[in-house]
């Protein structure tokens, strides 16, 4: 008896253990983070960093580092992503939730987890070889490595989230709220407009924070179909270069402990702190609706 | 009464056209990799190394490259997540620690993977001189996936009736007995699709190899853990914008998407049967 107890304790600690790596993992990226970044900025000014410095870390005689036209290339891209991708993300969670058949749902959401599984680096392909060439004619360019190209596919990569997300919102909106409406003689779409929308609505807008918390933190997309150049964007034309893109070019080149390896830490910690912001955010809404739903 | 039935047609079909995009969207892109990845696949470009200037030859190493870090970083990341699902599931009290594992779990799900790539560069690259191999790789991985990891094994434990775990504990069970014997095997399919969702996400990434072990030609094979490696998503991208002649590489570099999507939805339609046997 003693020894299965034994190993009763010991598997509990085991599991403990493991939960408590979890936290550590989080707060080992964030720690390391800063303290990289702290280095950064014994030699570069915070105020520096976020004004409207240039992004020239090669320059010949003095590096500037300012993150400014990077961040505006990560929200432009984020922004013009959204906007394609919330209302097609929304209107099909709808359609599949309130209107599509058993039949067509089961078609219909393995479609969107096989969308959700296809590699960033294969939509970044696409983004070269169809979406750019389409583009470039559409508009006259001479190539369409730009932010809409970027935008068009992040709004593919958070599609998936957007549509899952809200689904499930959707779906936990009590029967009841429904019939009622009916029952007032609303037909379908007066009752998905004036009810269903409304009572779903604070988890439609964590479905869509989810979404922005994916598209501002997707690399390899952007950096294959943006153009990367680093300068401010003037438009949705613009050749642009997102913060994660910029980490992903610079990093592999930098030798360690130099200012601009610990500056691109500093990046990666304005990225790490949009996300977090973003997804406790949606956290925060997502459980305000279960509160309620109970 | 006209105008309401029309903005309900109006309306539907408008969610009706969304739902069709979607679909459209994977449609185009597994139309268009299939179509003309299809034309370069052959045996020899499963099976050999890439050369002259990868303009020619295959794309073996990138395939085995991927295989191993995949393989590698489940290895590591299923005990560790199954672990610490288990207790979320069956230990955890309810109090201050495990929300804090919750929102920790949460949290990291939605961390950028190049974020991870730059802690596995400190971490264990330089941190613990593993220097650029398989095995920084498969650990940076590892910990990746180890949040979804968590949310199904969790998820699956959640649904294994409380009966069973009453019925063995009135047989004098211990609780890590009940785990073992009656528990964890009941939700065995439920794990096996987390785990095999986690590989085919570890496939694909590309961004948290970067810094940590991937290179873009590699002579031969590696060795050991600790040697560098080529990889699909990072030969693509390789291919596709890094290439000094794009024309030449392009039908290469479709070629390679094509296997890196199917080695992805492969693993996908397993776990998606895996589920849909449970059921």
């Amino acid at each position: 008896m003693r020894r299965r107890m034994f190993w009763d304790r010991l598997f509990e600690r085991i599991f403990a253990g493991s939960a408590l790596v979890a936290v550590l993992t989080l707060a080992g990226i964030f720690v390391l983070l800063i303290i990289n970044a702290m280095q950064a900025f014994g030699t570069l000014s915070i105020r520096h960093f976020f004004s409207n410095t240039p992004w020239n870390p090669s320059a010949y005689e003095i590096p500037t580092f300012g993150i400014g036209a990077l961040l505006s290339g990560t929200i432009l891209t984020t922004f013009g992503a959204m906007a394609l991708a919330v209302p097609v993300g929304i209107g099909t969670a709808f359609f599949l939730s309130e209107i599509a058949s058993v039949r067509m749902r089961n078609l219909l959401k393995p479609a969107v987890e096989m969308l959700a599984a296809v590699p960033s680096v294969v939509i970044g392909f696409t983004g070269i070889v169809l979406v750019g060439p389409f583009l470039a004619r559409l508009f006259d360019l001479p190539n369409g490595l730009n932010a809409l190209n970027g935008s068009i596919l992040l709004a593919v990569m958070a599609l998936p989230t957007i549509v899952s997300v809200a689904e499930d919102a959707i779906h936990a909106v009590p029967h009841t709220y429904k019939e009622a409406s009916y029952a007032l003689g609303a037909n379908k779409w007066e009752t998905l407009i004036r009810v269903t929308l409304p009572a779903c609505y604070s988890g439609i807008v964590a479905a869509v924070m989810l979404g922005m918390g994916r598209a501002v933190g997707e690399t390899m997309t952007v950096l294959m179909a943006t153009g990367n150049a680093t300068a401010f964007p003037d438009s949705m034309f613009s050749s642009v270069r997102t913060i994660t893109a910029t980490v992903a070019i610079e990093m592999g080149e930098v030798p360690s402990n130099t200012p601009h390896y610990y500056i691109l830490f500093a990046c990666a910690l304005v990225l790490f702190l949009i996300t977090l912001a973003v997804n406790v955010g949606a956290e925060h809404l997502a459980s305000r609706l279960r509160k309620r739903g109970q | 009464m006209m105008p309401k039935k029309l903005m309900q047609i109006l309306g539907l079909s408008s969610l009706m056209a969304c739902a069709a995009v979607v679909v459209g969207l994977l449609g185009i892109i597994l139309f268009d990799m299939t179509g003309k990845g299809v034309q370069v696949l052959s045996w020899e470009f499963l099976a050999s190394f890439p050369h002259k200037g990868m303009t020619q030859g295959g794309i073996f190493p990138a395939i085995f490259g991927t295989v191993a870090i995949t393989l590698l970083s489940t290895l590591l990341a299923a005990p560790l997540g199954i672990a610490c699902a288990v207790w979320l599931a069956e230990y955890a009290p309810n109090h201050a620690f495990t929300r804090l594992v919750q929102a920790s779990i949460r949290n990291l799900a939605g961390v950028p993977s190049i974020v991870y790539g730059l802690f596995g560069l400190a971490i264990f690259v330089e941190g613990l001189h593993m220097g650029m191999s398989v095995l920084a790789s498969g650990c940076t991985l590892a910990l990746l996936t180890l949040p979804s990891v968590i949310t199904t094994t969790e998820e699956a434990l959640r649904r294994v009736p409380v009966l069973y775990r009453e019925g063995a504990l009135a047989l004098g069970a211990t609780k890590w007995e009940t785990m073992r014997s009656v528990v964890l095997p009941a939700a065995v399919p439920g794990i096996l699709t987390g785990v095999i969702l986690a590989l085919s996400r570890a496939a694909g990434e590309t961004a948290p190899i970067l810094f940590t072990g991937v290179v873009f030609y590699s002579r031969f094979l590696p060795y050991s853990v600790f040697d560098e490696f080529m990889a699909l998503p990072y030969h693509l991208y390789i291919l596709s914008t890094q290439h000094h002649e794009p024309d030449i590489a392009r039908p290469l570099a479709y070629g390679t998407a094509l296997v890196l999507l199917v080695l992805v939805l492969a693993l996908n339609l397993v776990a998606f049967i895996v589920r849909a046997k449970q059921r």
